[in-house]
């Protein structure tokens, strides 16, 4: 870095989040929102999942999934024309939202300065040791960074893998869109893979979306979702 | 983008920002709330064109990727005497009609279908429900039959209509002109080498192969050239779009 960095004179506090992050972030939130209730709707007219390019009948599925009750899903009753309109609608804004988000933390370097974490990071040592300090209640970072190596890996995990997954593995149920890129379906192992695999990055981040909230709450909830929409401290 | 649409997208928004649960319930009624999912299905559709063109194929497999059965849906059957004794019989008498914006109208029999020149394809049929199977398709391009029926320019959609009645309406549906030229828009009478079975849509069925199943219609009795959906049923150009608000386009 340079030397204004080693005077904690950094051009960018370390709390401060950048508008673009913020503006992302409440978006996101809100499209992850609408997508999931419609999602968990879309599910519940063919409650069976398959590996391969075909599959219908329950008895070559690998998973049947729950019935997911209304209150779970929108809107907030059976109708699977509805739920694909609330679907595909939002599919629009989270994906162009994403797109843009990438492009705003490679061009003002969030991407590598907060959650580029080195190849050594992911070792499974320093990972017992990293989820160790958690559960201590320790989460400040040690070495002056925005976030510790578990928030990195788990953001570089989110940012890098499961919301572009969901964007391509969606891509890949088109038909409309199979004539322009089918390596896509071919890559993701099939239509059924494709499906297969955009409910389990699904409810990988549900699953995120979870410990995520819970994060927030133990760590001091006011000042970070101030943080969050505001920018810097209270 | 009309001004309308635009109208609406901002209505939309602030429909959004109310975010109370009953309103969104009642949001994808409302007008702003059509018009937006109008407005994002319109933007798939360009999409999709812009990306594949308009006559790039969707895949074809080999037979071994076939699926062992192919799942019927909707309707099973057609619930009428003649539509018993034709299918006992093998539908000797069975046409389909060409008609609407077409300066030749022509009745064509089973056989006539089977006189042109036709076209075979394994392809992979994807339910809006979710659930996919794979299955070799033979018949006629729709776009022989609207060449040699003589289509008129005015025409803007080919209505497919279907001896099927599914809670006590007649199922139809449409596509554009795109998809009716399309190379694998055809009229299949045959499914992996046999004529198309009774749950599948006996004995003719579209093959629309870039968009859902729902666009596929069965027990085609009559295609029909029209300029718009104004005159035709609940006027949005299919049964499920008339009964149910499913988008008119089916490619995602």
């Amino acid at each position: 870095m340079k030397p204004a960095a080693k005077n904690n004179e950094a051009p960018c506090p370390k709390a401060r989040h950048a508008l673009s992050t913020r503006l992302w972030h409440w978006i996101n939130a809100g499209a992850l929102v609408v997508l999931f209730m419609s999602g968990l709707g879309i599910s519940n007219a063919h409650r069976y999942l398959y590996w391969g390019n075909y599959g219908f009948d329950p008895a070559d599925a690998w998973t049947a999934v729950i019935r997911f009750p209304d209150w779970a899903t929108l809107p907030q009753r059976y109708n699977l024309a509805e739920a694909r309109d609330w679907h595909n609608a939002g599919a629009w804004v989270f994906a162009l939202a994403l797109l843009g988000m990438w492009i705003a933390m490679l061009a003002n370097r969030h991407f590598a300065r907060d959650i580029a974490a080195p190849l050594r990071a992911w070792s499974p040592k320093r990972l017992w040791a990293e989820i160790k300090e958690h559960l201590k209640g320790h989460f400040e970072p040690d070495d002056g960074a925005k976030y510790n190596t578990l928030q990195k890996l788990t953001y570089a995990v989110v940012l890098g893998i499961l919301l572009p997954l969901m964007v391509f593995t969606g891509l890949a149920l088109s038909p409309g869109i199979e004539p322009a890129a089918p390596w896509l379906i071919e890559g993701l192992g099939g239509r059924q893979s494709a499906r297969s695999l955009h409910f389990i990055a699904a409810f990988a981040l549900f699953a995120f979306f979870v410990v995520h909230i819970v994060m927030v709450l133990v760590s001091g909830p006011v000042k970070q979702v101030w943080a969050m929409i505001a920018g810097g401290n209270p | 983008m009309s001004k309308i649409a635009r109208r609406s997208l901002l209505a939309g928004i602030a429909a959004l920002g109310t975010g109370a649960c009953s309103k969104i319930d009642g949001f994808a009624t409302s007008e702003s709330g059509a018009g937006l999912f109008d407005m994002a299905e319109d933007w798939h559709l360009a999409a999709h064109r812009t990306l594949a063109g308009r006559q790039a194929l969707a895949p074809e497999y080999a037979a071994d990727d076939r699926s062992p059965s192919f799942k019927g849906n909707g309707s099973l059957t057609v619930d009428s005497p003649v539509y018993r004794e034709q299918l006992a019989k093998g539908f000797p008498d069975w046409r389909i009609a060409i008609k609407g914006l077409v300066d030749k109208p022509m009745r064509l029999s089973l056989d006539d279908l089977k006189a042109l020149p036709q076209r075979t394809q394994i392809t992979r049929h994807d339910c809006v429900e979710g659930w996919s199977a794979i299955g070799e398709w033979t018949g006629p391009q729709l776009a022989h039959v609207l060449d040699a029926a003589k289509l008129r320019e005015e025409a803007n959609f080919i209505v497919f209509w279907c001896a099927d009645v599914l809670y006590g309406r007649q199922y139809y549906e449409s596509v554009d002109m795109v998809d009716a030229y399309h190379p694998q828009t055809i009229i299949a009478h045959s499914l992996n080498g046999e004529p198309i079975p009774e749950k599948n849509g006996a004995p003719l069925r579209m093959r629309i192969e870039r968009q859902l199943g729902y666009k596929h219609a069965k027990y085609l009795t009559a295609i029909e050239a029209v300029a718009n959906f104004d005159q035709i049923k609940g006027g949005k150009g299919g049964f499920w779009e008339d009964i149910g608000n499913y988008q008119w386009y089916a490619g995602i």
